[in-house]
């Protein structure tokens, strides 16, 4: 058992015709990640719709109606393991009215995979999907110009389609950008090196994967603690026991560390910080544990645990991007619930500043209306502070979600700017 | 900084205690879906460590379909009573006798599907709000797309194409009266992350996960237990054979592999060289391509 390997996860955005399926199932049946009786049902199918040998796009078929009509329409998640990593693969479709399922994807991932044709070049998907990795701030950016035994192998094929990406990514905010030429069809530069690209002096996709370095994608500087629950046993041994429950969501939290309570301001010393039974000198993100506090202080769920020299900013007024994720549009000046980290309070959308055109990036401060998909920059005010960081600075406290109190549903999500 | 990160394994633990308690935080009244299988007790487990010091704070569920492995049985009760929790049990063989649902008839019938309604119904009966499982994401291709927090409708019904996105960790688990919520703590772990940490914290797991002779027939290429609910048929042949299961349902058709890992360090061995899927010896499984995706629109686990 290895017990020191990391977790990645990255998203795939694609669709059928670049060939992100066969990929994903490369990368599995390369990695030998794929069981026997899977890949017995997959012959079955690749045999009874008349393929030759076996299509290992099928691997990645989930639901019934994505079998039938042969596309992804929701978010699905693979698994495979190395001896050097553990991996999840949130594979999104690519089409422009997925464009919700594509934000949900790259929510938590490290890493995204663009997938360019190498015969097409850069097209309106290849940048909407770059687009997409920028707003949700993914810190890894690979872009696999596929299909390269299409284009014999041609090194000028791939420097076309690296000068055509740096040409217009060079206004997103990606900060490592790499490029693999490969044939997800063959294998090559997939698991294995390429045989037939010597010019290719980089690292096949798995192993750049195996070593990204991802220990940097979280903030481990600004010290933050959303409240998630308090635990207070009253049983023998604990009756006095206070314990804040919650997932470091920023920085390092130190036994013994001074500390803020937001938004009461209350400040107190951290006395003790628990996993289960074990005791710890200090916590970091991402993990949960139970923090106690030298002084009482009424602190509940929604709350946040900062050092008082480093604080989020408390503001009734955010500046969101926003994606719409929902059928129904926006009703004018309609309140929703907002979820923040572990806190909820009411919220209105005061003003839409601009909607993006996520194929072109170009803003239209004409069009106003939120419909399912759209990307606009608002003004969102909220009943009640919350305690924000920008997005850029921390995905976990740079985060919201708007809820529909007629529906219960899920209605967008944003990112603070 | 470098050493500021976690493995694997801890992050996963990290985010299922996350899940855990925000289940906690946002319902009036979860249980966790417990059948005495691995991943029902690893979730158990982590919801030991996400409350300590409390007592879990909510009960386990237990869908009986009577057709148990009695090793089962027992464990579920010595873990009830070391965790000092209460336990809900819902049982297939009393729906049947209220005319509830129907037993399958034929060779291979079996009482899987009718634990959707016991469970259903056990779900109204206690007012639960959310009920946690521990399905995986890698188990079945339609469990590929399923959320942390899943909605059911008031037919307690999985709609798959209409499900609320899930961004970042923010899980809306609001829900109108009569609905209720499913919740998969363990949703990004595979079987090997599940065997691991058992390994890794000495968790306690009934008998028959490890190698030991026992009385099978061969049938749907596995050995499945003799038990008083099987119909041996003619040409079939009782054979003891040293086995153990990799995953735990009902005796009448979860089928044993032959294997000498008697020790957790020796199946964690088997498991990584395993070629076959641990579903592959369910036949509850192999009844159509899409038999799983089936019975969750109706409610199944």
């Amino acid at each position: 058992m290895v017990d020191n390997n990391q977790l990645l996860r990255f998203t795939t955005a694609g669709s059928v015709d670049d060939g992100k399926s066969t990929l994903i199932g490369r990368l599995l049946y390369d990695s030998k990640s794929i069981f026997e009786d899977q890949l017995e049902a997959i012959e079955t199918t690749s045999k009874k719709k008349g393929h030759d040998g076996v299509d290992l796009a099928l691997f990645t078929d989930g639901l019934r109606d994505e079998r039938e009509q042969g596309i992804t329409i929701d978010v699905a998640y693979r698994y495979f393991t190395t001896p050097k990593r553990k991996f999840i693969i949130a594979d999104t479709p690519g089409h422009i009215q997925y464009t919700r399922n594509m934000v949900t994807g790259a929510s938590t991932a490290n890493a995204a995979i663009i997938l360019v044709d190498a015969r097409h070049g850069v097209i309106e998907q290849t940048r909407r999907h770059s687009f997409i990795a920028s707003l949700l701030q993914i810190p890894h950016v690979i872009v696999c110009i596929n299909k390269m035994d299409l284009v014999d192998f041609s090194e000028e094929a791939y420097n076309t389609v690296i000068n055509q990406f740096e040409e217009f990514s060079s206004k997103m905010m990606v900060k490592d950008v790499r490029f693999i030429p490969i044939s997800a069809l063959l294998g090559d530069n997939v698991v294995n090196r390429s045989q037939n690209m010597d010019w290719y002096q980089g690292a096949p996709l798995l192993h750049t994967l195996e070593t990204l370095h991802i220990s940097s994608d979280i903030n481990k500087v600004d010290a933050r603690f959303p409240v998630q629950t308090v635990l207070r046993p009253q049983r023998d041994g604990f009756i006095d026991y206070r314990g804040y429950a919650g997932r470091v969501a920023g920085g390092v939290l130190r036994k013994g560390d001074e500390v803020a309570v937001l938004p009461s301001g209350f400040t107190s010393k951290i006395k003790s910080i628990n996993l289960y039974d074990k005791e710890l000198d200090e916590a970091y993100a991402p993990m949960s544990v139970a923090i106690t506090l030298e002084d009482d202080i009424d602190i509940s769920r929604g709350d946040m645990i900062v050092r008082p020299n480093n604080r989020p900013d408390a503001t009734q007024d955010i500046e969101v991007m926003l994606c719409w994720l929902h059928n129904n549009p926006a009703k004018p000046r309609a309140k929703y619930s907002i979820r923040h980290t572990s806190n909820e309070q009411k919220a209105m959308i005061k003003e839409v500043i601009y909607k993006i055109n996520i194929n072109t990036l170009e803003r239209n401060i004409e069009d106003k209306s939120l419909t399912m998909n759209d990307i606009l920059k608002v003004k969102i005010r909220t009943t009640k502070p919350l305690m924000v960081d920008a997005y850029r600075e921390n995905r976990t406290t740079g985060s919201i979600i708007l809820v529909d109190d007629t529906t219960n549903e899920t209605v967008a999500a944003g990112m603070i700017v | 900084m470098s050493k500021y990160y976690l493995n694997y394994l801890d992050e996963l633990e990290s985010e299922a205690i996350f899940v855990l308690r925000e289940v906690w935080a946002q319902f009036d009244n979860p249980v966790i879906l417990f059948s005495g299988g691995k991943d029902s007790i690893v979730v158990t487990h982590l919801a030991k460590k996400a409350f300590y010091p409390s007592k879990i704070p909510f009960p386990l569920m237990h869908v009986d379909t009577g057709h148990n492995f009695p090793e089962t049985i027992a464990f579920r009760d010595n873990i009830i009573k070391s965790l000092g929790v209460q336990l809900i049990v819902g049982s297939v063989q009393e729906s049947i006798d209220q005319g509830r649902v129907a037993e399958e008839k034929g060779k291979n019938a079996t009482r899987n599907a009718l634990q959707i309604t016991t469970l259903l119904d056990a779900i109204e009966e206690h007012n639960i709000d959310c009920a946690i499982g521990g399905g995986r994401r890698d188990e079945e291709k339609a469990r590929a797309k399923e959320r942390f927090f899943s909605h059911r409708d008031d037919f307690g019904q999985w709609d798959p194409k209409n499900q609320r996105p899930e961004l970042w960790n923010i899980f809306n688990g609001k829900h109108f009266e009569g609905e209720h919520f499913r919740a998969f703590p363990i949703s990004n772990w595979t079987e090997m992350d599940v065997w691991n940490y058992i390994l890794r914290e000495n968790i306690e797991i009934p008998s028959l996960y490890y190698a030991h002779e026992r009385e099978v027939v061969w049938r749907q290429n596995s050995w499945i237990p003799k038990s008083q609910f099987l119909k041996i048929e003619e040409n079939e042949e009782i054979v003891v054979k040293k086995i153990r299961f990799r995953t735990l349902g009902d005796i009448t058709i979860t089928g044993g592999i032959e294997s000498d890992a008697d020790t957790l360090e020796k199946i964690v061995m088997e498991v990584s060289a395993m070629r076959q899927t641990e579903r592959g010896n369910r036949s509850d499984d192999k009844r159509s391509e899409t038999a799983m995706e089936d019975r969750k629109k109706q409610g199944y686990f």
